[in-house]
């Protein structure tokens, strides 16, 4: 229960000891620190909101001359991608130096589902080689898959004007009913392709 | 904008050790095979109620005295069951939210390039396609 207690020794051997070592964090810390952030954010006049930065890197991209949807000031929306490089930081600290290297104890029925499907690594890694190892780029229909999945996620935020962060979370905590459709589209989506569709795309991977 | 980059570190660090950036996670939860996912969303949720909750009750304002930049959302049903249907499909395909999107990619797993690429091109696509479609 103390993995996560930082040495008082300053030298480098015991500095090396906290590395590596937090155990992943529960849900009853990861959710009221996302609240927490999402607070922050509006406190100090902003808003939390991750997909509308799609729109913001497509603009400076130059879309701006193919859609009046890339039309904007983005350079208001600038203080937006310094959060993101924030949370790119962020997922670098955690892998590279928190947490400690080891599976996702997934529930073992998903875990046997997965590896049926092909992905031999479920419930033994923190993530699927087959899509996000190295392997994953001589393999074009992990690509592919990867591709299709990403454009989806794009389109599917930018026309329903937000995402988890931005519904789920902001929106749904400000009682937007408009919110609460949307995530009852993110589950519907969801439910459909990882119940009828995954089981055929997968084992073709 | 250090104060917003270290927000943006924190939501990393905790959408990291929380293992929300786990395509495995969001397979679980799809098929409701683990809490993990609901009780982090649910849980940011009801934070999140209280602290709107209170910012209504004592009028809390931004540290510049402005009410805060709450989204009103448009009325309508249209463009948020469509489109959130849609990001739901993505998000099942990448295990990847728009936020764990970058976040994989700082954890080092460079193949989520393709599916970042992916979501440009998809936002490129419903830029152009946007008034053909029902919101």
């Amino acid at each position: 229960m103390d993995s996560g207690r930082v040495s008082r020794s300053s030298s480098a051997g015991d500095r090396a000891e906290v590395m590596h070592t937090f155990d992943p964090w529960p849900w009853q810390v990861v959710g009221p620190l996302i609240a927490g952030v999402m607070s922050s954010l509006l406190l100090i006049g902003k808003r939390f909101g991750l997909s509308s930065n799609l729109r913001t890197m497509c603009s400076i991209a130059g879309a701006n001359r193919f859609s009046d949807y890339f039309k904007m000031d983005w350079k208001s929306q600038s203080w937006n991608l310094v959060f993101v490089l924030g949370t790119i930081a962020g997922g670098a600290v955690a892998r590279f130096a928190l947490l400690k290297p080891g599976p996702v104890i997934i529930n073992p029925k998903t875990a046997l589902r997965l590896r049926a499907w092909g992905i031999d690594d479920a419930g033994t890694s923190f993530a699927p080689d087959i899509l996000f190892g190295p392997e994953a780029w001589s393999n074009p229909a992990a690509l592919a898959f990867l591709l299709i999945g990403g454009v989806l996620v794009g389109f599917g935020t930018r026309w329903a004007n937000g995402c988890t962060s931005g519904h789920a979370i902001s929106g749904l905590s400000a009682f937007q009913w408009p919110s609460l459709i949307a995530v009852a589209g993110f589950l519907l989506g969801g439910l459909i392709v990882a119940h009828l569709i995954l089981p055929l795309l997968i084992p073709l991977l | 904008m250090l104060r917003i980059f270290l927000l943006g570190l924190v939501f990393g660090i905790a959408l990291t050790m929380g293992e929300i950036i786990s395509w495995f996670r969001i397979q679980e939860m799809f098929y409701f095979e683990s809490f993990h996912m609901f009780g982090v969303i649910g849980g940011a949720m009801a934070v999140g109620m209280l602290f709107n909750l209170a910012a209504r009750r004592f009028k809390w304002g931004t540290e510049s005295g402005a009410p805060l930049d709450i989204h009103q959302y448009t009325t309508g049903w249209k463009r948020y069951i469509y489109g959130g249907t849609v990001f739901g499909m993505g998000w099942a395909v990448t295990g990847a939210c728009p936020g764990p999107l970058f976040i994989t990619l700082g954890a080092g797993y460079w193949p989520i390039l393709v599916a970042i690429f992916g979501a440009l091109l998809g936002t490129f696509l419903y830029g152009l396609l946007m008034k053909h479609l029902p919101h």
